[in-house]
């Protein structure tokens, strides 16, 4: 019960600084809320058992790409007037989008209710029939340590990520250099 | 304890907001704020299934880590972007920047 009721207030957390996001007139509240809702999503990874990606969450996104977002309004700072209104010319039909996609992916999971499991590994599921002992979720930081560094799982994907962040960080800076004037 | 698809249903609503938020904003920035919204409900997703489903495969969680890194990439190159066009163009608005419209 307790458990619900912390769920509830967490979920409830995330989505109304979500909401804030995407509604406040100011730029940088905006992103205040983000790092909010993204905490909010940090506490729902800790109720998944999953400590090592909460921190994750904590480290780069509130410490990092929050931030970066931050700098970027900052160095923007002539579009943080809040007397014009924070919405394009077609906010009627992105909200329709938007609760259309919802509609969809709500009935979706409503029609499909009886193959959610509602505990862990309750009943029917596609591994087990048995609950799995707590051991196998303290050991999951390590098996995803050892499956990044494994030739048989994720050591492909991990080094090409690597690359893609080099990449990424090298293109950021070549593309926000500021260009003498000759070359401008 | 906690149903999945309470945890489907909270993700499902927060990549609902995150997309108003990409179609509806005129800033550049506030629309890369919906996209990492959007990224962090797939990840609420990702997590969700791996905990209840398969919780002996590090499947869900390595693909949320790499998850993470995209949006971590994304968000440099995305804000290197808007700066960029700031210093040249004097605008972050998404609508203003149409020169490859016509």
């Amino acid at each position: 019960m307790i458990e619900q009721i912390i769920f509830i207030v967490i979920s409830l957390f995330t989505l109304m600084m979500g909401w804030v996001v995407v509604s406040n007139n100011n730029l940088f509240h905006a992103a205040l809320a983000l790092m909010a809702s993204f905490l909010g999503v940090a506490g729902l990874y800790v109720m998944l058992d999953a400590g090592f990606l909460a921190m994750a969450q904590l480290l780069v996104y509130i410490g990092a790409i929050s931030i970066l977002i931050i700098f970027a309004i900052m160095l923007t700072r002539r579009m943080m007037r809040t007397d014009e209104s924070p919405f394009n010319s077609q906010p009627g039909l992105a909200g329709l989008t938007a609760v259309s996609v919802f509609a969809v992916i709500g009935f979706i999971l409503w029609q499909m209710r009886q193959f959610w499991p509602v505990e862990p590994m309750e009943g029917v599921s596609l591994a087990f029939k048995t609950p799995v002992p707590d051991s196998m979720i303290l050991d999951s930081v390590a098996a995803m340590g050892r499956a990044f560094v494994s030739p048989d799982a994720f050591v492909l994907p991990f080094e090409i990520a690597s690359v893609l962040l080099l990449a990424a960080l090298i293109g950021s800076i070549w593309v926000a250099w500021p260009k003498t004037e000759d070359e401008a | 304890m906690i149903p999945l698809s309470w945890y489907l249903f909270v993700a499902a609503a927060l990549f609902s907001i995150g997309l108003y938020g990409v179609l509806a904003r005129r800033n550049a920035v506030a629309i890369l704020m919906g996209v990492e919204l959007m990224l962090n409900a797939v990840n609420i997703n990702l997590v969700a299934f791996w905990r209840y489903r398969a919780p002996d495969q590090p499947v869900g969680l390595a693909w949320a880590v790499f998850v993470l890194t995209v949006a971590a990439a994304e968000a440099a190159v995305g804000l290197a972007l808007i700066i960029s066009i700031y210093r040249h163009r004097d605008s972050v608005v998404a609508e203003e920047l149409d020169s490859l419209k016509n």
